[in-house]
């Protein structure tokens, strides 16, 4: 329990352990948990989501028995984030809803809101009176700090929202197949989290039982020991920056092929995604011509991107865009 | 003296069992550089899949050579009662009550009740006075049930009260669900449990197959493997076609990708190595019978300590039962006497986990419920 507890380290909702947690079966279980938590327990039964979102979203919190909506997010003239429009439809979304928000390393723009944002969405949900739920399958792994990927997560605690937190290990670790995750909610008093946790268990038993150990052990041995910590947190870092590189590698690759577009958002954008902006059509052509495989929508993962193909990469990309 | 423990595997010192075969699985999978940490498919290693479908249905089943049988793997016997009761109640046709045994492991009226859907009903299993399969009693129930009604049957070593149907009962048992056209679901948490022979437990589900049913079958490999909080199990799905076989695969996946997406690596390797490497597979069933034998010796040593001291009763059915846990036929009185007065823990529905009993504590085990016998009486 407490190497969950870590990552909202120094917040006032550790040290006074206003905080229920368990070990999920990675993101998606903990997803599912807070989805059949927000079913069985909470006022509301429909949950918003940014438009877009991770695709699985949906159907976790459909099956939950949950009615998804949604609210403005991307501008795709912008290719960033559609602040005004967020707001203006958070605050029309009715009160006590759920509200789901993606950390950091929004899946699957890559666009995140500055802190200013953030503290304004804060302002804007608490008048809603909204549930909020937040994803963090990234942190650490969008600019390389673990603090920094988590100002949303404290700074909503620290504003009094009671969050629900649903933690993924999969990619700020590299377990994925592991299936190492947690979900917390933060509660008001030390008792009503342990009223929490009881519930959650109730919630968790009919469901698998328990979760898988090794997955726990693994992580749980990384984040309590210092020096692995302290490996781990350089790690993170290197990963992070392999990214950013290669985001900074391929804007500059398209502006020595000469693109006239402007390509900032390749490197505004943040985390393992990217929206490229290009159309279907010009998509089709890349795969077809140049042998790059991308989603439609024009997502591309930075993952897939090296050294030794970012060149080609932007080749390809400055012939179906030009 | 602890013989509440719920399905988990003691030695005769009391303490838990690592399977050698899994100590060595783990090195073998810890200095493999060549394996990483990638997701698994939604149906999860396809290795571990196949070769528990064969354990369960046998290595020749025509079942599996035509191509009916699909598998998935799952967190543990848990998990894949999960999925199919979302299966149940999402895909299937049929009526949506769910007959179980009475008594059954308590999490199954839990997580059928969870599900909105479904209704939890009951057949009679157990007859507490010839301390047997009320096969009759069973099948008259399932007679009247609603037809394509959905009925859970325990595989071998029934839980909890270690008395499973004979060859006829199931014979009977198969020829009503067939009749009713119910939909069956084998809970097989422990294969090799109840005769030490994993193909001898199995014979219910391959009776079943060989009379051309369609059933599922949710397997644990947590008390058979010793692998508990590595959560390693798998749903199967016999169906009357290949297309029908591959349709509900597929929409067993869809189900789990919205709970967890893809389930753990690390103990399905570990089940995979055990089951598939030669060397280990041998071990690992040394292994299983080993754990039979165990409890048989417990079994052993508490009916010789209860005719011993004497103590009023026929004590045959501690020998008759099968698996882990004995139907001891205490009332819950005597049985409040055991834990208060005695310090012998068990559930007060007089089940007692055989593993709780070694050779140097069943004297006093059998002295207590001869005290619990009569002190109970006088109350």
């Amino acid at each position: 329990k407490q190497w969950y507890q870590r990552r909202v380290r120094d917040s006032v909702a550790v040290t006074e352990n206003l905080v229920a947690s368990t070990q999920t079966i990675s993101g998606t279980g903990a997803l599912r948990i807070g989805g059949e938590f927000i079913k069985k327990f909470h006022s509301s039964e429909t949950i918003y989501l940014p438009t877009p979102s991770w695709g699985n979203h949906t159907p976790i919190f459909r099956d939950s028995g949950l009615e998804v909506k949604s609210y403005t997010y991307y501008k795709k003239d912008t290719k960033g984030l559609d602040f005004q429009g967020m707001l203006s439809d958070i605050s029309q979304i009715e009160e006590g809803a759920t509200i789901l928000l993606h950390a950091c390393a929004h899946n699957p723009t890559g666009v995140d809101p500055s802190p200013e944002q953030w503290n304004e969405i804060s302002q804007v949900v608490k008048s809603r009176n909204l549930l909020v739920l937040i994803d963090m399958a990234y942190q650490g792994f969008a600019s390389g700090n673990l603090e920094k990927d988590a100002y949303a997560v404290r700074k909503f605690t620290e504003d009094g929202h009671r969050i629900l937190l649903a933690q993924s290990f999969a990619k700020n670790m590299g377990v994925y197949g592991e299936r190492c995750g947690a979900f917390s909610i933060v509660g008001e008093s030390e008792s009503e989290a342990a009223a929490l946790e009881s519930q959650i268990k109730i919630v968790v038993r009919p469901m698998y039982s328990s979760p898988a150990l090794h997955a726990a052990r693994l992580v749980g041995t990384v984040l309590n020991d210092p020096a692995l910590y302290a490996q781990w947190l350089v790690d993170v870092k290197g990963m992070a920056d392999r990214i950013i590189s290669m985001r900074e590698a391929l804007k500059s690759g398209l502006e020595k092929e000469g693109s006239e577009h402007n390509w900032d958002h390749l490197v505004n954008q943040i985390g393992m995604f990217c929206f490229t902006g290009m159309t279907p059509e010009q998509v089709a052509r890349l795969t077809e011509e140049f042998s790059v495989y991308l989603t439609k929508d024009g997502r591309i993962s930075v993952a897939g991107v090296s050294s030794r193909n970012v060149e080609y990469l932007a080749h390809a990309m400055h012939t179906v865009t030009k | 003296i602890n013989a509440e423990y719920g399905g988990a595997y003691r030695t005769e010192a009391g303490k838990p069992w690592v399977l050698p075969c899994v100590r060595q699985a783990e090195s073998i999978l810890a200095s493999d550089e060549t394996i990483n940490k990638e997701y698994l498919s939604m149906s999860g290693l396809q290795s571990l899949c196949d070769a528990a479908m064969r354990l369960v249905l046998g290595e020749s089943s025509p079942v599996i050579q035509e191509d009916r049988a699909v598998a998935l793997q799952t967190l543990s016997g848990t998990g894949a009662l999960y999925i199919c009761f979302q299966f149940v109640d999402q895909f299937y046709g049929g009526c949506k009550d769910i007959y179980v045994s009475d008594p059954s492991w308590g999490n199954h009226k839990l997580m059928i009740d969870r599900i909105p859907g479904l209704n939890f009903k009951q057949y009679p299993y157990y007859n507490s006075e010839t301390m047997t399969v009320d096969v009759d009693a069973m099948c008259r129930t399932l007679d009247g049930a609603a037809e394509g009604s959905v009925v859970l049957l325990h595989a071998c070593a029934h839980n909890p009260t270690g008395i499973d149907p004979s060859r006829n009962d199931w014979e009977k048992i198969a020829a009503v669900c067939q009749k009713k056209n119910l939909l069956v679901i084998f809970d097989l948490a422990y294969l090799g449990y109840a005769s030490g022979d994993y193909n001898e437990d199995a014979w219910s589900i391959r009776y079943f197959a060989d009379l051309g049913m369609e059933f599922f079958v949710c397997q644990s490999f947590a008390k058979i493997m010793g692998l508990y909080s590595e959560r390693v199990g798998a749903l199967h799905f016999v169906g009357a076609t290949s297309e029908i076989a591959h349709k509900c695969l597929s929409q067993m996946k869809i189900i789990v990708r919205s709970i967890y997406s893809n389930p753990p690596s690390h103990g399905a390797r570990i089940a995979s190595l055990c089951l598939n490497n030669r060397d280990l597979r041998i071990e690992w069933e040394d292994c299983l019978k080993e754990m039979h034998a165990r409890i048989r010796r417990a079994r052993t040593y508490l009916h010789t300590a209860l005719k011993m001291a004497n103590v009023p009763g026929n004590w045959d059915h501690i020998l008759s039962q099968n698996g882990m846990f004995s139907y001891t036929g205490l009332t819950k009185a005597q049985c409040e006497v055991l834990i208060e007065k005695h310090h012998i823990y068990l559930l007060k529905s007089g089940r007692i986990s055989m593993c709780g009993v070694t050779e140097s504590n069943a004297k006093y085990v059998a002295e207590s419920f001869k005290d619990a016998i009569e002190t109970a009486k006088e109350n």
